[in-house]
């Protein structure tokens, strides 16, 4: 075995290269012109050492084990520079376009008056509803919204649910959004509200907004962007978040979630959001284990599948449940 | 390669390697590369010559395949770091080009199979972490590259069409991705932010 190691050492390339040249037969095995002679050369080359056949077999297994970033990694498109590589999300959203307008704005139906209009979601859902005056507004998952637009004012109430507005700023025509109890007034703006049973949030992207009391014009607060306003019936608070923070909660509109250390208990509220299988962890212990990621919303299986590899857990279908055990 | 006869193993029986080479492949992604991070770690720590490093894990793991070829380990961290013991002290004896202070203490490397590298849960649960953050560190053409082939599925040329360059680019750029994401997903210690 020494001479053999020996002579093994003496044949062989640095290290480095031997590791490069089978990243470059993985990368070659996968074209499609990939032909017997190629082959044959390949046989030829793992052959020659069990050095090779050893580097081929490290790098080919961490190409696999990398296609996990499927599941978890949709579509990436946080960390990647261009945005000409994900086209497809860029034409579901030229389709939805399409779509809203060929029904006259998405799920939109005359509701009483003629000018109101109410625009929801389903479970899962997302929709952006693009308004004349070139103001955008995009549902998340289960949400209700109504729209009077008028020649003197643009109001919505935010019945319950998620949006993220981008409104044209108008100063003769106020934007006005109504939540609940409160009052969120643009000064020309990016800002996000979701609406939760007993609990608000406003966070603002780009601009300015006033958050007040709905019907009460003292008791408001300007928001700087970064600024988030959470507002249950006896308190507020204000936090300014970090720009990847913000990045975070509008996650949705690319149809993810986005976790970082976040503790399952919270990953799976969020998913439930999303989805009518509801994933259920009643185990303490399970509830306060944290998962980092990024998962397509609508997709508590690709969820499932993580938590079973990457934390060991077992996971059970019940149903509508999805039941999460150590 | 040569394979001695081994008269002196009693206990062959059960133990006796009857694997195929797929199977021992199998067995090296599964047991052996995982401890890679722990073993690189033990190599920079007794080893002075860091540019030597990669040829050490080389050589230990033709040996450690090698060995298992004629029988399967019980452990295979063990396994590993003996051999890893063994291939130091051997290059030691070999190349006297190294001066003995090359190695910071021969004897020392007795506890090596003690050490405490990481168990095989730590390692599941760490590693979708360490997936995303490779991918993160890539280079960004490389990682567009990267995540269009592993993630997205496409073909060399719908990439290299994409991103307007030319297809022997993407593959350059593909190669670097993948040594690159097998260094970071074995060799390294996660760096926790």
């Amino acid at each position: 075995m020494t001479d053999a190691h020996a002579e093994a050492a003496h044949s062989k390339a640095d290290a480095r290269d031997v590791e490069r040249r089978a990243a470059s037969w993985l990368e070659r095995r996968q074209r499609e012109d990939w032909n017997a002679s190629d082959q044959a050369e390949f046989d030829a080359w793992i052959g020659a050492s069990l050095a090779h056949r050893l580097a081929y077999v490290r790098v080919d297994a961490a190409w696999s084990r990398a296609e996990w970033l499927k599941d978890v990694h949709p579509l990436v498109s946080q960390s990647a520079p261009r945005r000409k590589m994900f086209s497809p999300l860029l034409l579901r959203v030229a389709a939805t376009l399409a779509l809203a307008a060929a029904l006259g704005a998405g799920a939109a139906y005359y509701f009483g008056r003629p000018r109101d209009r109410i625009y929801s979601t389903p479970v899962g859902g997302h929709e952006i509803v693009a308004f004349a005056d070139g103001t955008k507004i995009e549902l998340d998952t289960d949400t209700v919204l109504r729209a009077r637009m008028t020649t003197k004012s643009r109001t919505i109430w935010l019945d319950k649910g998620e949006a993220y507005f981008q409104v044209k700023h108008d100063a003769s025509h106020p934007f006005v959004v109504i939540a609940g109890d409160r009052r969120v007034t643009d000064l020309g703006t990016k800002f996000l509200i979701r609406r939760d049973p007993g609990r608000l949030e406003v966070a603002l992207m780009e601009g300015r907004v006033r958050v007040g009391a709905e019907g009460e014009k003292s008791q408001s607060a300007l928001l700087k962007p970064g600024d988030v306003i959470t507002a249950t019936a006896s308190t507020v608070f204000l936090t300014e978040e970090t720009h990847t923070a913000l990045a975070r909660e509008l996650s949705w509109r690319r149809g993810v979630l986005v976790f970082d250390k976040t503790p399952l208990a919270d990953a799976a509220r969020e998913f439930n959001r999303y989805n009518s299988v509801k994933i259920i962890i009643a185990d303490p212990a399970v509830a306060s284990m944290t998962i980092d990621g990024t998962f397509p919303a609508n997709n508590s299986e690709a969820f499932a599948r993580v938590v079973r590899n990457a934390l060991g857990l077992r996971v059970e279908r019940h149903g509508d449940e999805s039941v999460i055990y150590r | 390669m040569v394979e001695k006869p081994d008269t002196n193993r009693e206990d062959a029986g059960p133990r006796a390697s009857a694997m195929s080479m797929s199977d021992l492949d199998a067995w090296f992604a599964r047991e052996v590369l995982p401890l890679e991070a722990a073993l690189m770690q033990f190599l920079s720590r007794n080893w002075r010559n860091a540019s030597d490093i990669a040829d050490l894990r080389q050589d230990i793991y033709v040996r450690v395949y090698e060995a298992a070829q004629k029988e399967m380990p019980l452990s295979a961290k063990a396994f590993v770091f003996s051999i890893a013991r063994h291939v130091m002290v051997d290059r030691v004896r070999r190349e006297r080009i190294i001066p003995i202070e090359a190695v910071a203490d021969l004897d020392s490397l007795g506890a090596a199979s003690d050490e405490p590298g990481p168990d095989r849960d730590v390692i599941a649960r760490d590693e979708l972490r360490k997936l995303q953050a490779a991918i993160d560190r890539l280079p960004p053409r490389c990682r567009e590259v990267v995540i269009g082939k592993r993630i997205q599925g496409l073909s060399r040329h719908e990439i290299a069409a994409q991103m307007g360059i030319a297809p022997d680019t993407v593959s350059a750029h593909l190669t670097d991705g993948m040594c690159a994401l097998a260094d970071m997903l074995y060799g390294e210690e996660e760096k926790r932010s």
